[in-house]
């Protein structure tokens, strides 16, 4: 059995289908207004469909405070759910259409109120067939009903056909179910504080369960998470976790905000604890036979936070080359896997062009302060230590100076001499680069050339 | 009287308990990836994958050249490579010189913690996938990389054993004893050619002398060559 709950005039701060929530979780919201709901398995509860209904409408009179509607709600109950929503829409009250009977009810309703809208009909085509009958002398709904159905079909088609069993009270279709917007949200308020990091990931373990299970249920997938911590100290605790791909395993996210949270803990004990996702389309990815193997996204993402606990967030990733002539520029960006392959690469493989040879260079950071006895300006004897190398013997051979500067008009601007040596130390040849500060005469060893 | 049993009969029985006790287990050819320089591929035969290769020499004796050019081949074949920079020296100007592709490349930046770089190699060995982990060892001296305990090593061995990985390692000195399939002795000694004294020419001549050792998987034979290669400054 299916009950329609129809208001004419609906205050604009309330919902419908809210309203119909409260009696059954299979609602179908046909227009503003208009709401129908299936009663079957709701008897324990409200009793009979004709006590069910009587419910509908006493409850809807009641006001907002009390979970009601604040107006008059006409309510019918039929077996069909179109045959609820004619009687709803047109019969004020409650109105109970028995099964089999329902022309006894609808019949005398005029033609022109069939809501053909119901059956799926454009308005054209209805408007056309709604004429047509009119010429015929249909008048209501039982007249339409009685019309023998080989010739309804004939001369009006399976349109009329539609037509004439939405007006008989006898179409059979499921109902368009609403389902309520997801919420991709958690949280949790504790009755005790938490102070460890253990038993806090038992609380992130059982919302981010539920968080994913609401993914996996929506088949979407998240990049991002956000998890809100309240402390005893009555502040707040924010994280953001952003994942270079969309992922929904509830055991890789509970790794990575642990490490996240052992690498940023909280300042005092949590009191509550809130995670929320911004869902987006899972990552579909074709991989190919001849595509090098990489590693898998979620491992790769546990790897990153393991390293980035180990050695610090700023000592890991790819880097990059800044905009400038300034020694050693370079920065340091998150790394991602690289799923498209690089067209110009591959066609530059594809041609056997190999790498260029190049001289390697292993730069000593911060450069080693030196101590350098120079003849005419040129270096001849270098010694520098500090605590994990030392740097020093004879310059057998030089090349040099070559005079780089830059960002004169800023304080860390810089000007030097550069020089590339060979020092001699116990037979040992060794290449290094080495620099005078022009502004403060100090020489540096930059690093060596391997 | 006890009945005597033929060696046939015995293996049978056994066989029939524990299965393939007695099948010879032939291990599948070694897949290898390339150096990037052809004089050390025509040595080599390119660097095993599933297994250690170890890269040492003197310092100036060619070992970040060698190490430039393998994460270039590969990072320019769409490897995914890691390396384990130990005491921060990797300089990505110079690299970039050498057509390295930086996407592809995940630098670890240990700022001299031996310890540190050794578990964030075993990390990335365990995450599986990369086609290259690189263990930058070249500024440990070598009394200190002697004395790495040899587990670390048969961990590593073990680890990679199964993967399409190559671990390579740069040291100063032999440190990965008999755990490195492919050990290449580098000890080159570099020239001053004076083509011109501008820079970027290429006023470094370099020869590289490599002396190459290998053992299982790869059939076990020690060879040596010399290479030459025009170095540019950078």
């Amino acid at each position: 059995m299916f009950a329609c709950i129809y208001v004419s005039k609906l205050p604009a701060a309330l919902s419908l289908t809210d309203f119909a929530y409260g009696f059954s979780p299979v609602v179908e919201e046909v227009r503003a207004g208009t709401a129908v709901i299936d009663v079957d398995g709701c008897e324990l509860l409200f009793g009979s469909a004709y006590q069910l209904a009587n419910e509908i409408a006493q409850r809807a009179r009641k006001s907002q405070t009390e979970g009601g509607l604040e107006t008059t709600a006409s309510v019918a109950v039929a077996a069909n759910p179109d045959a609820a929503i004619h009687a709803a829409t047109h019969l004020k009250g409650i109105t109970f259409v028995s099964p089999g009977d329902e022309l006894t009810c609808l019949g005398d309703f005029p033609v022109e109120r069939l809501d053909y809208s119901l059956a799926g009909v454009e308005k054209k085509v209805a408007t056309e067939i709604l004429e047509t009958l009119i010429l015929w002398g249909v008048r209501t709904f039982a007249d339409f009903a009685a019309l023998p159905v080989a010739g309804v079909s004939e001369r009006l088609g399976q349109t009329g056909i539609k037509l004439q069993q939405l007006a008989a009270g006898k179409t059979e279709r499921h109902l368009h179910i609403k389902q309520p917007d997801p919420v991709f949200s958690n949280s949790l308020e504790l009755e005790h504080a938490i102070s460890e990091l253990e038993p806090l990931s038992f609380v992130f373990g059982r919302l981010l369960h539920q968080l994913c299970a609401a993914l996996n249920a929506h088949a979407l997938a998240t990049n991002e998470l956000r998890v809100t911590l309240q402390l005893e100290n009555q502040t707040t605790h924010e994280r953001k976790l952003s994942l270079p791909h969309p992922m929904r395993d509830h055991k890789v996210f509970l790794k990575l905000l642990l490490l996240d949270a052992e690498m940023h803990p909280p300042q005092a004990a949590v009191t509550a604890v809130s995670i929320t996702c911004e869902p987006v389309k899972p990552r579909v990815l074709q991989s190919g036979l001849f595509v090098p193997l990489a590693p898998a996204p979620d491992k790769l993402e546990l790897t990153l936070a393991r390293l980035a606990k180990l050695v610090g967030e700023e000592n890991i990733g790819s880097p990059a080359l800044l905009d400038t002539h300034r020694p050693d520029a370079f920065s340091m960006k998150r790394f991602t896997l690289q799923t498209e392959p690089d067209r110009r690469r591959r066609r530059k493989k594809q041609l056997g062009i190999r790498a260029r040879q190049c001289l390697g260079f292993r730069r000593f950071r911060p450069p080693l302060r030196a101590i350098v006895e120079a003849h005419q300006g040129c270096p001849t004897q270098i010694s520098a230590w500090s605590k994990q190398r030392s740097v020093y013997g004879r310059v057998v051979d030089l090349a040099g100076p070559w005079r780089t500067t830059g960002d004169w008009w800023r304080d860390d601007g810089w000007a030097r001499d550069e020089w590339d040596v060979m020092l001699e130390r116990v037979g040992q040849q060794t290449l290094y680069r080495v620099y005078r500060e022009i502004k403060t005469e100090n020489w540096f060893v930059e690093g060596n050339y391997d | 009287m006890k009945a005597a049993f033929s060696k046939a009969e015995l293996e049978a029985e056994i066989a029939s308990r524990f299965g393939d006790a007695f099948r010879i287990h032939e291990k599948a050819a070694v897949e290898t990836l390339s150096s990037g320089v052809a004089e050390i591929d025509a040595l080599t035969g390119g660097l095993p994958r599933g297994a250690i290769t170890e890269i040492f020499g003197p310092a100036s004796s060619g070992r970040t050249s060698l190490m430039y050019s393998l994460l270039t081949y590969a990072t320019g074949h769409e490897e995914t490579c890691a390396l384990v920079d130990t005491n921060d020296v990797f300089a990505p100007t110079a690299a970039i010189a050498a057509g390295m592709n930086f996407d592809r490349l995940l630098w670890v930046r240990c700022g001299g913690n031996l310890e540190h770089a050794f578990k964030a190699a075993d990390l990335l060995l365990h995450a599986g996938g990369f086609g290259l982990v690189m263990l930058d060892l070249g500024d440990v001296p070598g009394k200190e990389a002697r004395q790495i305990i040899s587990s670390w090593w048969y961990r590593f061995r073990r680890t990679v054993e199964d993967r399409p990985t190559v671990l390579t390692v740069i040291s100063e000195e032999a440190c990965t004893r008999s755990c490195a399939a492919l050990a290449l002795e580098l000890n080159g000694a570099a020239e001053w050619s004076r083509v011109s004294v501008k820079r970027g020419i290429g006023n470094l001549l370099r020869h590289n002398a490599i002396r190459v050792n290998r053992q299982r998987p790869v059939t076990r034979r020690v060879s040596e060559g010399r290479y030459s290669a025009m170095a540019l400054s950078v």
